[in-house]
């Protein structure tokens, strides 16, 4: 019984967690894009709390809300069209990415379904949270390094490249300069 | 529920995922399109936790990666964006060919 549930649980999430991916390219707003951005990384969320990563599924949630609404914001500053009054497209080669992706999901779907995926080693831990702290802060702690760098290298970059005098604003000013 | 059915989900996010990177104009558009490619890796990694070695922590430190690089990839992005805008007041790839050889 517990099994039906969950296997209808999740194919709902996955319909919708693609429905809503498709609907991020076709929806005419952005502001709507952007939601439908968020309702897929909900629907993923859902799914893996499903196979019992409580701790990564609310992760990817409350971390998602966040960056999507701060996308949001920043749809609304860039976009010309952020509340969807005007409807319009700005696609290029739209045939051409239609087919390479189409191509590529039927590659995948034939190689999910006739590579041999070996069999199950071990049993997940009664807590796959503590199991995960205690390898990202023992035989992972490389990987939380690496990841804690490239973090810190990325909050100077951001700043750096978005600074008012930035890489691209000095090269304006060279440019203007010698002309 | 199976790890065919997990994969086939990540594959069909994965590629519509592409089918955005591929077809955006709007430089911010491209980037969900990014995001949605992540968001197909992290279904997999979680499932090939799940379905293949549950006992060691490897898929649950991957999708942890995965959920780090969707962070610093929109910080990145919208950096990049940000120093074109000022410098050039575009927001499109088309506009943004200045590495095209």
């Amino acid at each position: 019984m517990r099994g039906t549930v969950e296997a209808v649980a999740f194919w709902v999430l996955a319909a919708a967690a693609v429905g809503a991916g498709v609907a991020v390219f076709v929806v005419d707003s952005m502001a709507r894009a952007t939601f439908a951005l968020l309702a897929s990384f909900l629907c993923v969320g859902g799914e893996l709390l499903l196979i019992d990563l409580h701790y990564l599924g609310v992760l990817i949630v409350l971390m998602m809300i966040m960056e999507m609404l701060v996308m949001a914001v920043f749809m609304v500053m860039y976009m010309m069209n952020p509340a969807g009054l005007m409807p319009m497209t700005m696609l290029h080669n739209r045939r051409g990415a239609l087919a390479i992706s189409g191509g590529a999901f039927a590659a995948l779907a034939a190689g999910v379904f006739t590579v041999p995926w070996p069999e199950r080693e071990g049993r997940p831990p009664r807590d796959p949270t503590v199991a995960l702290g205690e390898a990202i802060m023992g035989p992972k702690m490389l990987v939380m390094m690496v990841i804690g760098v490239a973090i810190l290298a990325t909050m100077i970059a951001t700043v750096v490249l978005s600074a008012h005098r930035g890489r691209y604003d000095r090269d304006r000013d060279g440019g203007e300069a010698a002309r | 529920m199976t790890l065919e059915a997990f994969l086939l989900l990540a594959a069909a996010l994965f590629c519509v995922g592409l089918f955005g990177a591929l077809s955006q104009q709007s430089i911010v558009m491209l980037m969900m399109g990014l995001e949605l490619m992540v968001n197909g890796i992290v279904v997999a990694a979680a499932a090939f936790w799940f379905w293949v070695s549950p006992g060691a922590a490897d898929g649950q430190v991957l999708v942890l990666v995965a959920i780090t690089v969707m962070a610093l990839e929109m910080a990145m992005g919208f950096a990049v964006v940000t120093a074109l805008f000022r410098a050039r007041d575009v927001d499109t790839t088309d506009d943004a060919g200045d590495l095209r050889g």
